[in-house]
């Protein structure tokens, strides 16, 4: 493995990555969380009722599936598994991290929560876990992608949450986060704000890849038992970063694994138009750690574009921006078209609608495949399933018999 | 050039707090923005904290927003800012740059010190950087002889308050209440107690800041605060004017009151 020190610092910095860049009123609530986290990984009732609400409610362990048409077809004839995070309660990974800063939020006495979300995801599984443990729960979401995810937000009103849709900025996930941080850092009393990704300060990096790694824990044994050894690569589409993270964190010891995080090309890198991080930003400061920044000369952050909203964002976990500079995970980007046809790819092989967030992995397996030849094997975190997506597939598609009134535009 | 202990001394003298006004650099344009901030150090601004506006400033409500949009639109840039600071140190009023920290990173963090010394200003304000990551802002600050101004806020532990105040030149800001900024009817009792605990641990001046819109509220934060802050009461005045001296003649009026009241003697 590389010899690079991955694990993040007593301040969360993951070499130059990380730490903490925030109003100084929000340091009491997030010294007061990284206690409780830690009190919690070292309390075994507490360890005992996350999985037993994974068991009995997300429905884990999720099923890892032998994809052998979309593999023989589509990837050069490797051998493709995919990590069914699709299956899970509330159609995504983000369920993992959340139940778990749920039961943090009761363990700090805390009766509100909030969260930000792109896609969706974040805030259906954010609301669904307010609902089972009777907090209340807030969700901002930028008006932009209210109406690209117009399914989800009702989602969210059915399980009772309340969703503000953010008119700031470009009204994406960007400018939710920082209205989800104002309201945080004026209700920090009583109100726990679920960060959905490994961005942010110290600790909800660390904390989120923790909650997720069960992806990654779960996927290593799986293929073992299935195949008898490692995969040679695993693919994760990377928008934040926290499906990535939760896959990787499962393989990261183990060097012989490559690790691929692909990230939204939108309509190409070289259009300006898209969300790739590593390929078209630079090491700067956003929403409280420094990472890789889609910023302008003077530092101001630069709007990101992508067909997936759960990928649009100008930030990305600082730990990827680590392994990145260390090389122990390659990151890449997919461009819309490349995602949309590895989208249908998966629909028509495997009769599986996956996430758009998730055919950008799906997207990078094609190519890894094609790279590494028939003898391969890939692990693809297939993070989401895409019923929320359905009218943007079918814009995309010119399926013209959807009711567009349905979606809003 | 004045610097932030001698404009905190003189209103010391004069028995009174400084009144500190807030405006961002370029807003609603570069060269109004600079009339503006004149404008309010002759109607009795002690100090004026230049902000750099920024395309995610987390710490500030809807009327800073809307006023930091319009400065990055009429392609306000750090540099501006810099010169902005440096016309305002002219008047002979201390300017001090406030800034999210991503500006000053990207532009160069000795650069920024070396830059702002340069061109008369005294001194920054970074809301979202604290001490824990503030290791080459200390030694740029330190090495050009620019004051650093960190915040502290009613949930600061006295430790904390103790580190931050320690890392601190020219004076402490001290957030009045937990939120963002905005003027709000009341300012918070909780400014009192915290500014008490700020004394405790540092003799340098303590300023407070977030809601403070009228001159009652400046007098009534100047019975116990060394400086009053006061930011998004003069921006709402100009985002409503039709003109730019309509907006002048806005902003001096408030400056006035505000002057005013950081004079008014205990009743």
């Amino acid at each position: 493995m590389s010899s690079a020190k991955l694990e993040s610092d007593v301040r969360g910095h993951y070499g130059p990555y990380g730490g903490r860049f925030v109003p100084e009123a929000l340091t009491a609530a997030l010294d007061e969380l990284d206690a409780a986290f830690r009190a919690a990984l070292v309390d075994p009732a507490f360890g005992a009722e996350l999985d037993r609400l994974q068991r009995t409610y997300t429905g884990r362990p999720s099923p890892l599936t032998d994809a052998i048409r979309f593999g023989q077809e589509h990837c050069g004839g490797a051998r493709v598994l995919l990590k069914r995070e699709d299956l899970n309660h509330t159609g995504s990974h983000k369920i993992n991290n959340v139940l778990g800063q749920a039961l943090l939020t009761v363990r700090m006495g805390k009766k509100r929560v909030i969260a930000e979300t792109g896609a969706g995801q974040h805030g259906v599984a954010s609301a669904t876990a307010a609902a089972l443990m009777g907090l209340d729960c807030t969700v901002y979401m930028g008006e932009e992608d209210t109406r690209r995810q117009a399914l989800n937000v009702v989602r969210m009103q059915l399980l009772g949450a309340t969703v503000v849709p953010v008119t700031a900025g470009a009204r994406t996930l960007k400018d939710a986060i920082n209205e989800a941080m104002r309201d945080w850092v004026t209700t920090v009393d009583e109100t726990h704000y679920i960060l959905g990704t490994v961005t942010g300060p110290s600790p909800f990096p660390e904390m989120v890849r923790h909650f997720q790694s069960v992806i990654g824990h779960e996927a290593r044994e799986q293929v073992l038992e299935l195949t008898g050894r490692l995969p040679d690569a695993v693919a994760a589409c990377v928008g934040g970063g926290s499906n990535a993270m939760g896959i990787f964190s499962g393989f990261i010891d183990d060097g012989e694994v490559a690790l691929w995080g692909f990230e939204a090309g939108g309509d190409g890198v070289e259009t300006g138009r898209h969300a790739a991080r590593f390929a078209g930003g630079a090491p700067g400061v956003l929403h409280g750690a420094r990472t890789y920044v889609m910023q302008d000369e003077w530092g101001q952050t630069v709007p990101s574009h992508s067909i997936s909203a759960g990928l649009d964002y100008p930030g990305v976990g600082p730990e990827h921006a680590w392994l990145h500079d260390t090389g122990r995970a390659h990151y890449s980007p997919v461009n819309d078209a490349e995602a949309m046809s590895a989208f249908e790819a998966l629909c028509r092989t495997e009769g599986i609608i996956p996430a758009i967030e998730s055919a950008h992995a799906l997207a990078g397996a094609m190519r890894l495949g094609r790279e590494l030849g028939p003898d391969a094997m890939i692990v693809v975190n297939l993070s989401g399933r895409g019923d929320k997506d359905v009218a943007t597939a079918a814009r995309w598609f010119d399926l013209d018999d959807v009711d567009e009134s349905a979606e809003g535009r | 050039m004045t610097t932030l202990a001698q404009a905190f001394a003189t209103a010391r003298d004069e028995g009174r707090a400084a009144l500190i006004g807030y405006l961002p650099a370029g807003f609603p344009t570069v060269r109004d923005s600079a009339r503006l901030m004149r404008a309010m150090v002759e109607e009795g601004v002690d100090i004026v904290e230049v902000g750099l506006p920024y395309s995610d400033p987390l710490m500030d409500g809807p009327v800073i927003q809307a006023a930091a949009n319009q400065a990055l639109e009429a392609g306000t840039t750090p540099r501006d800012v810099i010169a902005i600071a440096g016309e305002v140190a002219q008047t002979g009023a201390p300017a001090v740059v406030m800034s999210y920290w991503n500006p000053i990173e990207r532009y160069g963090v000795d650069a920024f010190a070396r830059e702002l010394a340069a061109a008369g200003g005294s001194g920054v304000i970074t809301p979202d950087l604290t001490p824990e990551e503030s290791g080459d802002w200390t030694a740029a600050t330190s090495a050009h002889d620019v004051d650093r101004i960190f915040l502290v806020a009613p949930s600061s532990t006295d430790e904390r308050i103790g580190r931050v105040a320690a890392e601190c030149s020219g004076f402490v800001y001290a957030a009045s209440t937990m939120g963002v900024t905005g003027a709000r009817t009341s300012v918070s009792n909780s400014a009192a107690t915290l500014v008490a605990r700020v004394r405790a641990a540092t003799d340098l001046p303590v300023a407070v800041g977030l809601g403070v819109s009228t001159g009652d509220q400046a007098a009534e934060i100047a019975q116990y605060a060394d400086g009053v802050i006061v930011g998004s009461a003069f921006i709402r005045l100009i985002l409503e004017a039709a003109s730019v001296d309509e907006a002048e003649q806005a902003v001096r009026a408030l400056a006035r009151e505000l002057a005013e009241g950081v004079r008014r003697r205990s009743p």
